[in-house]
């Protein structure tokens, strides 16, 4: 395990910060257990993404300024998040590519920004956490961690080392949930039948909680299942291998 | 043109979704073509390297395309074949009614080509008198059924067996009424003799291609069943339909996109026929067309060149793209309204009939990346969906309310105190609205909660509880 | 402006090319797969197997003389009548076929109503158990597509072992045949419910003999 100490700056991107602070607070705990020091700008909000995938490409580069001006300083940039950490590692330098002043300062941070687990398995090298869970859990690769950042073992890996759980492989693990930002209300009943699709697939695995890296799949899948009256339970994979306990998502 | 569906996306998304036989078709897809591509993938470990190799001849032949069009068209000339150029789908009919008229076609059969529907050729000869049958098996249900394709490599899967038995009793009256058509293989049998009569009394054989050779001035096609070569080989003259981004350079680049193309397609090494043709027969013993005509064709590719969507012009419509796709995997391809369906259909449809008829079909996709992730050609088709949306932005075509929803968010995102008050209001909205952690109706955002529960937000967001630590 | 020149300066416009100027530099040459780059023996090893798994069938014959068996065995093995018709390849013309007596060979090329038809392929691929078939007068195009059994002889020095050597052995005689076809197994369609039937127009069966004798200098 890498022991140099780090500045890192936790981005913690929208929804952790509204629906889901404990997510927040795990990632702070594996940080620090990795011997990071955690930081935690005030001045930031969201990543631009929606703007982004919605055309605004002038909001979205406005946006990417101020989360490169608040983040640029620390020596890492890691969100609990695959989508958010894409946004800023591959699409900032390309929303500023001919910007002559933040170009070069897009690229700076694109590169030291990362996805949590990726961040502690690929750059810490941590290999093992210190938590426990009794169960079968099953895990969702979230498309843009998968696809852009290549998050795949990582959590896995992770995983495989909490004592006493046991990891049930996913049918179609790799699929679309069905959430796609703002395609899950532009086109309702589409994405109610992909993430149909997702919750069948999540019974037939037999697991009793169903995990993520990113929580706009998470808020779906779980919504989904909450709709279907079904017991699973749903976390962020970050609380689990934090040993955080709690409620789960949609758990009162 | 073919008639535009794309506005109606939801409505016919809508009854697809309800659709059990759809369903079960679609999921057919996944496994069937799905899954036989990547054991396919498996079995061959240069397909990674031969797929950045046929993006490579791709864009190479791209930025150089007069050349090579140029080059084509002197060795198809030199063989024998006659080259007739057309801006738009209008030029190309009357071109190619001009040459069924010169050898006083009364029937064509055509073997499958997407650019044909495109231009809606096979309406517009029947018009002027000229009897189109479509040979390619599902073409020719869909000519039954009087419906577009579904898919660009098997454009009827969207039909079950029952609903084919119906329409060949309907259509072939001079069989036995009494005959057996149970069986699958029943009705490719009874397609199989009803079309081979066709075949021989055909005056025009008209094939598309999939791709054109500089090197040999010919054309390509690759198809399972052999109805190309059947349509060509029997008639007095042969017409090949092309868009100019058909080219490629040599007879190795032609075996480099091959290995890509029926992998990709259907997880197949080889379609049963790739047929390379060139030119008319040279001797009458041989047999085969008097004639060979090669309508080049444009309807809009210039355009695309020096844009992102140069890119686009690269596909080699395998259809792995719509295998893979979570929503074509829900709705089918009808939904997107026109020729072609899929993420490849979202990227070309807005380019080829407007973004405001077509705005749907960029929208409704998650950007889940797995139509790039399997594209032989590696076309960024999320990127170039969100181009179109960028299109859409700025030209303020987006409905009124998203577009004030999303410049709220941004420009609250830009004020970050404004953003922690404006949030913290908008969550103990929520809060009050949930029972056990949960919503289950949310005014305002009644499309999310139509499918599903809304997770409760927390009582104290992150920020404040952070800042609270300190 | 004619629609050439039309499309043309569009092309040019959108590339920024000027006319009369030379391509550019290709790019690296694509690998060529590892499996077909085999010879001697395991060459036709591979070509058998690929050609067995899209549904050909393959038998080997030490020379001609073995072909009338094989022709009257293979007809009766598939339950068919023992009549085959062969193209006018020269290659037939010295064939012993009065050593199968039951055997009804016409010369010719094959119309609606010939169901087995025999030709020559020009070469074989062993990368994907493809046929060749070069349309000429000998080897007409339509001889591989209208008879529902196409029996195709093909020389073991003919056989191939990549696509790319395919291509270039196309090249030896200079300028293609209006048709050249790559063969692999029967006809085929999956458009009804993706279920996969033989024979959709082109032949049912494609049954291919492997001569060992290469052909006269």
């Amino acid at each position: 395990m890498n022991r140099d100490a780090v500045d890192v700056g936790l981005f913690v991107t929208c929804l952790v910060d509204l629906f889901r602070p404990g997510v927040g607070f795990a990632a702070v705990k594996l940080l620090e257990t990795a011997g990071c020091r955690v930081y935690v700008p005030e001045n930031q909000t969201c990543c631009g993404q929606p703007a982004f995938n919605s055309g605004d490409f002038k909001g979205a580069a406005n946006i990417a300024r101020d989360v490169i001006a608040t983040f640029e300083n620390f020596d890492c940039v890691v969100a609990p998040s695959g989508s958010c950490a894409a946004q800023i590692k591959v699409y900032f330098p390309e929303l500023l590519a001919s910007d002559p002043v933040w170009s070069a300062r897009a690229e700076l941070l694109a590169e030291k920004t990362w996805e949590l687990v990726s961040f502690l398995v690929n750059c810490r090298g941590v290999e093992a956490v210190d938590a426990s869970h009794q169960g079968t859990v099953t895990y969702h690769d979230s498309c843009s961690g998968l696809r852009e950042l290549g998050v795949k073992e990582q959590p896995r890996k992770l995983l495989g080392s909490v004592v006493g759980l046991s990891l049930s492989e996913l049918e179609g693990a790799e699929e679309c949930c069905g959430f796609g930002g703002t395609f899950c209300v532009k086109y309702p009943e589409v994405s109610g039948k992909i993430v149909g699709q997702k919750t069948e697939a999540v019974a037939a695995s037999g697991a009793q909680t169903l995990l993520a890296g990113d929580l706009g799949c998470l808020l779906n899948m779980a919504g989904k299942l909450s709709r279907e009256n079904s017991d699973v339970e749903v976390r962020h994979v970050a609380e689990v291998l934090a040993g955080e306990s709690g409620p789960a998502i949609g758990r009162g | 043109m073919m008639q535009v569906n794309s506005s109606a996306f939801k409505e016919i998304a809508h009854k697809a979704l309800h659709d059990d036989q759809l369903q079960e078709a679609l999921g057919l897809l996944r496994t069937n073509f799905g899954d036989a591509r990547a054991t396919a993938v498996e079995r061959l470990p240069e397909f990674g390297a031969l797929r950045n190799a046929g993006r490579d001849i791709r864009n190479h032949t791209l930025e150089n395309l007069d050349h090579y069009l140029e080059a084509w068209e002197v060795k198809a000339t030199e063989q024998g074949a006659i080259v007739h150029w057309a801006r738009d789908g209008e030029e190309a009919r009357r071109i190619i009614l001009g040459l069924c008229r010169s050898v006083d076609a009364k029937l064509m059969a055509k073997s499958k080509t997407m650019i044909s529907e495109e231009i809606a050729l096979n309406p517009f000869l029947e018009d002027e008198g000229i009897e189109v049958i479509e040979t390619d098996l599902g073409e020719y249900i869909l000519q039954l059924a009087d419906e577009p394709p579904s898919h660009v490599i098997g454009p009827a899967i969207h039909k079950t067996k029952e609903q084919v038995a119906d329409l060949f009793r309907d259509s072939h009256a001079a069989l036995d009424p009494a005959r057996r058509l149970v069986e699958i293989s029943d009705m490719v049998g009874e397609a199989r003799q009803v079309l081979r009569e066709r075949y021989f009394e055909a005056d025009v054989g008209l094939t598309g291609a999939n791709f054109l050779i500089a090197e040999t001035g010919s054309s390509v096609i690759v198809t399972n069943e052999g109805n190309g070569d059947l349509s060509q080989g029997l008639a007095k003259m042969h017409i090949v339909l092309a868009t100019i981004d058909k080219v490629i350079p040599t007879l190795n680049d032609l075996a480099t996109v091959l290995r890509l193309l029926a992998r990709s397609a259907t997880g197949q090494e080889m379609a049963a026929y790739t047929t390379l043709s060139t030119g008319p027969r040279r001797t009458d013993a041989e047999g085969g067309p008097e004639s060979c005509h090669v309508v080049i064709l444009d309807n809009g590719r210039t355009g695309w060149l020096g844009t992102p969507f140069q890119e686009a012009l690269r596909c080699v419509r395998c259809g792995a793209c719509m295998n893979h796709c979570p929503v074509y995997g829900a709705v089918g391809g009808h939904a997107y309204g026109w020729v072609y369906p899929g993420p490849i259909g979202a990227v070309l449809t807005p380019a080829l009939v407007g973004i405001e008829r077509a705005r749907h079909l960029p929208n409704a996709s998650t950007f889940c990346g797995r139509c790039e992730s399997v594209c032989p050609m590696r076309i960024p088709l999320p990127k170039l969906m969100r181009e179109w949306r960028r299109q859409e932005f700025e030209s303020k075509i987006q409905p009124l309310r998203q577009r004030f929803g999303l410049a709220f968010w941004r420009w609250l995102a830009q004020r970050p105190v404004l953003y922690r008050w404006a949030t913290a209001i908008a969550v103990h909205g929520m809060r009050l609205l949930a029972r056990d952690g949960r919503i289950r109706r949310l005014p305002l955002a009644g499309a999310w909660t139509s499918v599903r529960d809304m997770p409760a937000p927390a009582r104290r967001s992150f920020q404040s509880q952070w800042k609270g630590r300190k | 402006m004619s629609a050439r020149d039309d499309i043309l300066a569009k092309v040019r416009a959108g590339i920024g090319r000027k006319p009369g100027t030379d391509r550019g530099p290709r790019p690296v040459p694509a690998p060529i797969p590892a499996r077909g780059q085999v010879e001697g023996e395991a060459r036709l090893v591979l070509f058998t197997k690929q050609a067995e798994a899209v549904a050909a069938t393959v038998v080997r014959i030490p020379d001609m003389a073995a072909l009338p068996a094989a022709v009257s065995n293979y007809l009766a093995g598939q339950n068919l009548p023992a009549a085959i018709m062969a193209t006018a390849d020269t290659d037939f013309d010295t064939v012993p076929w009065n050593t199968q007596a039951m055997l009804e060979i016409t010369r010719g090329t094959p119309g609606i109503a010939d169901q087995v038809c025999l030709a020559q392929a020009a070469a074989g691929i062993a990368e994907t158990g493809s046929l060749v078939m070069t349309a000429n007068a000998d080897n007409p195009h339509m001889a591989s597509f209208v008879p529902e059994t196409a029996v195709v002889v093909l020389r073991a020095s003919r056989i191939e072992g990549t696509l790319d050597d395919a291509m270039a052995r196309l090249r030896v005689t200079g300028d293609l045949p209006r048709a050249v076809s790559l063969i692999s197994g029967p006809s085929r369609t999956g458009d009804i419910a993706l279920k996969i039937e033989l024979g959709a127009h082109g032949p049912r069966r494609v049954h291919i003999v492997i001569v060992d004798e290469p052909e006269a200098a």
